[in-house]
């Protein structure tokens, strides 16, 4: 190695600072908000809330937890993300599974027959017509069914399958395993990061949908958290539309000025978005070789 | 002369047969592929089916079987529409946009993490800039909103500190910024997360090429452009052509969430966020679909182009 040269060392200090620069510029907008969430929101109205909370104070959190719909949005949030996690997931690696054996007749035309779907789709209309149709509308399911199958996904499974030694397989074949025995018994237990990964995908997909949720569902009951949240931070009268909220509560807390619009509206995006933030670090190293065992198969 | 034909569909007789015993031999392994492939049938080749409701005037009530055929009635009422420039406009612009900015930016990121070598440090970057990846775009649009707000917005409180202005601007119902806010929003959800293949391909590079370079006295600077651009080319050449296909995908999500203001129609309504306004919005089923397929069958087009390209280039998608 050569000494690194005058300019090299610009270059870095350079990089150094820009990087740092970016790093701020990418956290500073979720840190400002928890900041607000922690904040008294009377006291926030009044500017100047950047790093630090000038009042601190719970009563946002409490506010939030208190509101039934809220409430209810989360627990549809947290139904949805489970059900709707582990059906795509094992729908969609049984299919990459049977996918990925040589002996599976039709295999060809199977295999053809989930790729066009990547090339053409009928779109969003005829979806939502066929949703009608099948009687979906306004259920659980209509936000489980439709995406159920992710071709993308099950064509990740299936490199990482046919990527696995064989050896294994045949020897439990020889002792009688029948296909569902070796795959629950052998594939699953040897495919950890990769289930990992497409869960966490999964999972970050349902966790965060608001759109489909927002034309298949009429129900307040039904309404997921980050739907609800849309409806909340679009209208101008944010209070009123933390309805639910015993009455009594609220009215004595805006009273107090302590909490407001803006100030609640930050607590419950914090609340929807802090479990995914403490996830995702964790799998971080298998999805990164999730993202490109994907891109080399392009 | 007659006994072969006999013999021969004798013959195919048989090895249906075979087939079909083979079939229910294995069964088991059957049943794995059937309820994915039902799933990808009712919700991927239905709506391919429905699509034909574009070239009629289609009622909810009969039924796509009784609805009335009225061949291309909706793709020439679509062309006259007086909002069609204007949304091809907003959809390509928008488009180009983003592949000239969001697109080259995590390479440049990727290129610049190599550079360090403090392990700790290149850590704390990467995870931080992979969280915006993780977050809906409902938060992302409520964070734009929150830093953008005339109300103690921090650009603005940022901008007024340092006497760059004096009254604290709207951005979200101007319409001049509005591509802007788009552009950046996009490169602050996507720099990181879509810079992971490009350090895997930066990692991927021969050690031996840094060797030979440093060897004949190239700086760090120099083995950046001589070694590292150089062997990552093919996959950024890749990538970029994959791009083409997408030229019509000008963004849905973050231009409902951001751009649903009246005042911004006209600069954030793109193909997909007007097929959802006319289609669900004012239910106008067929007329949606008709502006659907019209994208679709662009997109197919483009998809085609990209793989010849990619193809020439000596690396196909199919």
């Amino acid at each position: 190695m050569i000494k690194p040269t005058f300019s090299d060392r610009i270059m870095i200090g350079f990089i150094y600072f820009f990087l740092i620069f970016l790093a701020f510029v990418t956290f500073y907008p979720f840190w400002n908000s928890f900041v607000i969430s922690l904040n008294e929101g009377k006291d926030t109205m009044l500017g100047g809330v950047t790093f630090w909370p000038r009042e601190f104070t719970w009563e946002n959190y409490e506010v939030v937890f208190q509101d039934k719909r809220l409430l209810n949005a989360f627990l549809v949030t947290i139904l949805r993300t489970v059900v709707g996690t582990f059906l795509s997931v094992l729908v969609t690696a049984l299919l990459a599974y049977g996918l990925s054996k040589k002996e599976l007749i039709g295999r060809k035309f199977f295999m053809i027959f989930c790729l066009l779907t990547m090339f053409f789709s009928g779109g969003l209309i005829p979806t939502f017509v066929l949703v009608k149709g099948l009687g979906l509308m306004d259920s659980f399911w209509a936000m489980i069914l439709p995406t159920l199958v992710l071709v993308w996904n099950m064509i990740i499974f299936r490199t990482f399958f046919q990527q696995l030694p064989n050896g294994l397989e045949e020897s439990a074949k020889i002792d009688g395993a029948g296909n569902w025995q070796i795959f629950f018994r052998i594939i699953v237990p040897l495919s950890g990061p990769v289930i990992a990964t497409l869960s966490l995908f999964t999972a970050v997909f349902h966790w965060n949908d608001w759109f489909f949720p927002s034309i298949y569902i009429t129900s307040e009951n039904l309404i997921p958290i980050q739907t609800l949240l849309r409806q909340v931070i679009n209208s101008n009268t944010v209070t009123s539309q933390m309805g639910q909220l015993d009455a009594g509560a609220l009215s004595h807390m805006m009273e107090a000025a302590k909490v407001t619009g803006k100030s609640l509206q930050m607590a419950t995006m914090m609340v929807a978005t802090i479990p995914i933030i403490l996830v995702y670090p964790f799998i971080q190293k298998h999805f990164v070789k999730g993202v490109l065992i994907g891109s080399l198969k392009e | 002369m007659k006994a072969e034909p006999q013999a021969l569909s004798g013959g195919v007789k048989k090895r249906k047969k075979g087939k079909f015993v083979q079939y229910f031999k294995q069964f088991d392994l059957q049943l794995m592929v059937i309820p994915g492939l039902l799933f990808i049938l009712v919700f991927n080749y239905i709506p391919m089916y429905g699509v034909l409701m574009s070239f009629q005037d289609y009622n909810i009530f009969e039924g796509m079987m009784k609805s009335e055929w009225v061949g291309l009635k909706h793709f020439s009422m679509f062309f006259n529409d007086p909002r069609f420039v204007e949304i091809m406009r907003n959809t390509i612009v928008l488009s180009l946009f983003k592949i000239l900015i969001c697109f080259p930016a995590p390479i440049l990121l990727a290129l610049m993490l190599n550079e360090i070598k403090n392990m700790a440090f290149k850590r704390t970057v990467q995870t931080v800039t992979y969280l915006p990846h993780f977050l809906s775009w409902v938060i992302v649009a409520g964070f734009a909103m929150s830093m953008l707000s005339t109300d103690n917005g921090s650009l603005n409180m940022a901008l007024e500190k340092l006497n760059i202005i004096d009254e604290p601007i709207n951005f979200l119902s101007k319409p001049e910024y509005f591509w802007t806010i788009i552009v950046t929003t996009n490169l602050w959800k996507t720099i990181g997360f879509n810079s992971i293949v490009f350090m895997a391909a930066i990692a991927g590079v021969s050690p031996q090429l840094y060797e030979a370079a440093s060897l004949d006295g190239a700086s760090r600077f120099k083995q950046m452009f001589l070694v590292t651009i150089p062997s990552i080319m093919p996959i950024i050449v890749i990538f970029m052509i994959l791009e083409i296909g997408n030229l019509l995908n000008a963004g849905f999500e973050d231009l409902l969430l951001l751009g649903d203001a009246a005042i911004l129609r006209s600069v954030s309504d793109v193909i997909d966020t007007y097929v959802y306004r006319v289609g669900i919005g004012s239910a106008r089923y067929s007329y949606a679909t008709a502006i659907g397929l019209f994208k679709a069958v662009i997109s197919l087009g483009l998809l085609t182009l990209a793989n010849y390209l990619a193809r020439r280039s000596g690396n196909s998608l199919w």
